[in-house]
């Protein structure tokens, strides 16, 4: 029965681990004030990104390298659109999102059918000897550990250190930031590169990860179940984090229920990550209008320092 | 810094019309790069893409029949995204109407009445609203983000038409394929140009739009929408009713959406499919800011969107183009399109950058 | 030298048209028979659409330049597929497939206005003077697949990875139970819906779910190679889909269903080329080569390769019906009685388990 449990904890942290990367990436870049609803166009593009480099080097650290890549590059058109050119946030994350999936396509085009044998276990000595705990919290792969540490790092950095700071400050007033002295433009644009890199990421783990392959929009609407994820933290990484593993966690107990031959139709039990999802939610933000002020006030707007 | 934005003292009027088409030439520009590239004509690609869908009646008339739904949510959306708020589930929303207004089609399935037509738009509209009343509904009472609400419900929307078309909804001489039953004639929209597809819902479309208009301009709601979009604090010292715009901008988005579903399945599909939209509720969202949130600009915007649409399968078929490359010119005309409207509240100037007093401008999602 | 290029391109050039003169025919002389195909999917997804167009591709082999094939991909189920289809009859195709069943009614409606082209509608079941209907009998392949599931499974339990309860998923899901119970009677079929047809992922994860529920062979109605890579890594054996996927785990496919659909589309040009194209319905299985087997896996032992193939020559020489009675449902009733064979439209139609599949049909 342990082991049982041991499996399907395994089985939701690959499911999980693509989320709470681009949940969390996508909760720096609202943090500065900027909407990027262009998730899921990074996402992509980091799949193929790092699958290509995967197939063509056989090289996991240069292939996770390129996925944050490719996903960051695809965040600079978007930076540079919305930040520079003043252009509106939420169109143009919804453009990225129609063109990431075109070019990922692109491509990919010759890498169809290519396969890879999968990111290498990580397993930390005598620790992932350890019954129950061994494989599940040290034996897994490198990205399953950097998301662990992105969920801290971020913890860590935006309630800690004066660059982090700086960030919610450009997200809070970002007039008030720009007459202290900081380049609003310039923080929000390292902003919504890291999240860019980190949507990557999410797409490197299911193409180097959870499923070590190459097939167009193989990454099927996870970028928007990940920004519904910002929302359901309240802008706070470790309940992205926590949101994410309900999510994943549920969606893995319905395919088990089903596989016990629950008698409830596939459909109805298929909705229960997202209905859980809003009921959760609900719950937390019930009567709590502190929540409100967990948003950045500046989300979506544009800012330009004339003189 | 060279090259820098220097805000106009107004917006330009001129730019307002001249910024798209800037952003047209840069895109051709750049396309044409792009298809030089890949190794295609660039002249015949561009043909492909704007000039060959529209080059028949025909054409013309697929065009207006594909950008009806998208201007049908486009208006309605850009009502709630002026009071900021975000129905991003226009989709799911859009889903139920087509559920509502099948059932009706399907219930009443031998009747043939002329309110039969009336009524399946209408029970559209209630299914899309009941479905943003939720999101409404959550946001009023317990304050519930509304983005994360509204897209949860269209993954269910989704699973609940999967549920009863492969169930209760699928036809009965249909081999328990997952479809309904084609409606009867009296559940079909009619056509309003002969031998093409072009239906009245397009009509239906226009009509909202220019309702949408009048509300914005002239009613006090509309006054009321713009200014706690703008300014939220001075709209509750005004004594606005935040609740009360929330449910109103909600309703009316999720009955637009709810409505083009309806259309959609009595119109061009004629009957219930498992997947109605090709996602005209996320697409919608682009069309609204497209079209700056005006419904005039909407209605450009959507028949635009729908341009590139058809464009990509016309570059399909006559150029061998795979559909990536729709995606990626695709987006490449948002982008110009977004980033030229900067060209309207701002000059571009070249010079290095004066250092004088500081005076910080906001601009809201406007 | 210039001089001899130019001779010889006039000779080439003269040869060339002697040729075509020769293979007769207006259409050989003419353009080229234009044929175009209408995709649901990416032609990447490695399934469905690309299996359609390993079809395609393989007319322009077989003809060369007397056709000239075009294809549209990622065409929804909706609105736009009667607009593309239309598109594609207005601009000369002669012949037009149509690949996926939600296209039927949009195949028929613009058929009726261009009663001068052909049309090619896949799994659909309403046909028209100019549009015929094909398929593949994919229950015969799992009726193979499941006589090797039966004898590999340790666990008695059989996984499988299904997308929406259709009656084509719900026919393959039965003819495994059948085939597998015919030879291991204590075999029970789990089945997972992940409510997608291509998901990898999502795929993945119902792969592993079952595997974490002791089943140790999985098989598949979706579309992406995951649930074979899951089964490899897992160390359980599967059975591809729609291709041959033994590059995705060579350890754990056992063999795989081949969707070919590349004889028919041939054959159907060729009709349209000698002018003696007619509306069929054309249900292909093993006998036609619509469905093939991929190469067995080594590690099946030599009876067990000998038993599926006797069934698999069995099914094209008749001898053997995977719908063979008794079958019994769920619940012990008899559907088909013994020394009977179900219908072809008892199979188009099915929305019942026989007797040894877990759960219960979600709708």
């Amino acid at each position: 029965m342990i082991d049982f449990v041991v499996l399907v904890l395994l089985t939701i942290i690959t499911a999980s681990t693509p989320l709470v990367f681009a949940a969390i990436g996508e909760i720096v870049v609202e943090k500065a004030g900027v909407l990027n609803l262009g998730v899921e166009g990074m996402m992509i593009v980091g799949a193929i990104g790092a699958f290509a480099v995967a197939v063509t080097t056989g090289d996991a650290t240069l292939a996770i390298l390129a996925g944050a890549l490719s996903g960051l590059v695809l965040a600079f058109i978007f930076g540079f659109l919305t930040l520079y050119l003043l252009s509106n946030q939420v169109a143009t994350g919804l453009a990225l999102t129609l063109f990431g999936i075109g070019f990922s396509a692109l491509l990919g085009n010759g890498f169809v059918g290519q396969t890879y044998g999968g990111l290498p276990h990580l397993d930390i000595p005598i620790l992932s000897d350890l019954p129950i705990v061994g494989q599940l919290i040290f034996g897994q792969d490198i990205l399953v550990y950097l998301s662990v540490v992105s969920a801290i790092g971020v913890t860590w950095f935006l309630g800690r250190t004066r660059w982090g700071l700086a960030v919610r400050a450009v997200g809070e007033n970002h007039d008030a930031a720009h007459s202290i002295g900081f380049s609003v433009a310039l923080i929000r644009m390292g902003a919504v590169l890291f999240g860019g890199a980190m949507a990557g990421l999410g797409g490197a783990y299911l193409s180097l990860a959870h499923t070590p392959l190459w097939v167009e929009n193989m990454t099927a609407g996870r970028g928007w179940i990940a920004l519904a994820l910002v929302v359901f933290a309240s802008w706070k990484p470790w309940r992205a984090f926590f949101g994410a593993y309900l999510f994943g966690g549920i969606t893995i107990i319905q395919l088990h229920a089903q596989g016990f031959g629950l008698d409830v139709p596939s459909q109805i039990l298929s909705m229960l990550p997202y209905l859980a999802t809003i009921v959760v939610l609900v719950l937390i933000s019930r009567d709590d209008s502190r929540l409100r002020l967990s948003a950045p006030a500046c989300l979506g707007r544009s800012f330009h320092a004339s003189g | 810094m060279l090259i820098r934005l220097e805000p106009r003292a107004e917006a330009s009027r001129a730019m307002v019309y001249q910024s798209p088409l800037i952003a047209v030439v840069l895109t051709l520009i750049a396309g044409m790069i792009m298809f030089r590239i890949m190794g295609t004509d660039p002249l015949q690609a561009v043909h492909a893409f704007f000039i060959e869908p529209i080059s028949t009646l025909d054409g013309v008339a697929e065009l207006l029949v594909k950008a009806t739904p998208l201007i049908l949510i486009g208006v309605g959306l850009s009502l709630g995204f002026q009071a900021n708020i975000w129905n991003i589930g226009a989709e799911g929303q859009l889903t139920l109407g087509a559920i509502f207004g099948g059932v009706v089609a399907l219930a009443f399935f031998d009747v043939e009445s002329v309110f039969l037509l009336p009524a399946m738009l209408i029970a559209g509209i209630i299914g899309g609203m009941l479905w943003a009343a939720v999101p409404a509904f959550l946001k009023a009472r317990y304050n519930t983000n509304e983005i994360l609400t509204s897209l949860m419900l269209v993954y269910v929307s989704f699973l609940l038409l999967s549920f009863l078309i492969t169930g209760p909804l699928r036809d009965p001489d249909g081999f328990n394929f997952p479809e309904s039953r084609l409606f009867h004639d009296s559940a079909v929209l009619p056509i309003i140009l002969e031998g093409t597809r072009l239906h009245i819902g397009f009509l239906v479309a226009l009509l909202f739009a220019v309702l949408a208009w009048l509300m914005i301009v002239k009613h006090i709601i509309g006054f009321q929408i713009k200014v706690i979009g703008m300014a939220p604090a001075a709209a509750s010292f005004a004594g606005f009713k935040e609740k009360k715009l929330i449910w109103l901008t909600l309703l009316i988005s999720g009955g637009a959406a709810g409505l083009a579903g309806a259309i959609e399945v009595s119109g061009p599909i004629g009957q219930v499919i498992p997947v109605v939209s090709p996602g005209y509720g996320f697409t919608a969202i682009i069309v609204a800011f497209l079209g700056r949130l005006n419904p005039v600009g909407v209605i450009l915007a959507g028949i635009l969107m729908a341009l590139t649409y058809l464009g990509g399968d016309s570059a399909q078929i006559t150029m061998n183009l795979p559909n990536a490359v729709t995606g990626v010119f695709q987006g490449m005309l948002l982008f110009f399109l977004l980033a030229s409207d900067v060209l309207i509240r701002y000059r571009i100037r070249l010079g290095a950058l004066r250092v004088r007093e500081v005076t910080p401008r906001q601009e809201g999602v406007t | 030298m210039k001089r001899f290029n130019k001779l010889a391109s006039l000779t080439a050039v003269a040869l060339a048209t002697a040729t075509m003169a020769m293979s007769g025919g207006a259409q050989a002389q003419s353009d080229p028979l234009k044929v175009g195909f209408v995709y649901v999917g990416p032609i990447g997804d490695h399934g469905w659409s690309y299996e359609h167009n390993q079809g395609r591709l393989a007319l322009e082999k077989e003809f060369g330049d007397k056709v000239q094939t075009t294809f549209v991909e990622k065409v929804p189920e909706g609105a736009d597929a009667q607009r593309v289809i239309n598109q594609l009859a207005t601009s000369g195709h002669d012949l037009i497939f149509t690949t996926s069943f939600g296209y039927m009614n949009p195949t028929l409606r613009v058929a009726k206005n261009h009663p001068d082209v052909h049309f090619e509608h896949a799994t659909g079941f309403k046909r028209d003077k100019n549009v015929a209907t094909y398929s593949g009998r994919f229950y015969e392949g799992r009726h193979v697949a499941g006589l090797i599931a039966g004898k590999m499974t340790k666990t008695n339990t059989i996984g499988y990875v299904a997308s929406f309860p259709i009656p084509e998923v719900i026919r393959g899901i039965n003819a495994v139970a059948i085939a597998a119970r015919s030879v291991n009677p204590d075999v029970k079929i789990k089945v997972v819906w992940v409510s997608s047809w291509f998901d990898p992922g999502k795929e993945a994860d119902a792969a592993k779910t079952m595997i974490d529920q002791g089943v140790d062979i999985i098989m598949q109605h979706t579309d992406s190679p995951a649930p074979i890579q899951v089964a490899e890594s897992r160390g359980v054996w599967a059975v591809g889909q729609a291709s041959n996927m033994s590059a995705f785990g060579s350890k754990a496919h056992l063999t795989a269903i081949i969707d070919n659909w590349s004889p028919y589309y041939v054959a159907r040009t060729k009709a349209v080329l000698d002018k003696t194209w007619d509306s069929t319905d054309t249900w292909g299985g093993f006998k036609s080569g619509m469905v093939q087997m991929a190469p067995y896996n080594e590690a099946i032992p030599a009876d067990v390769v000998a038993l599926a193939e006797t069934a698999r020559k069995g099914i094209i020489d008749g001898s053997v019906h995977p719908f063979a009675g008794p079958i019994k449902d769920q619940s012990g009733k008899i559907v088909v009685p013994a020394g009977e064979v179900a219908s072809d439209g008892m199979l188009l139609g099915m929305d019942f388990y026989v007797e040894g599949v877990d759960g219960k049909i979600p709708n």
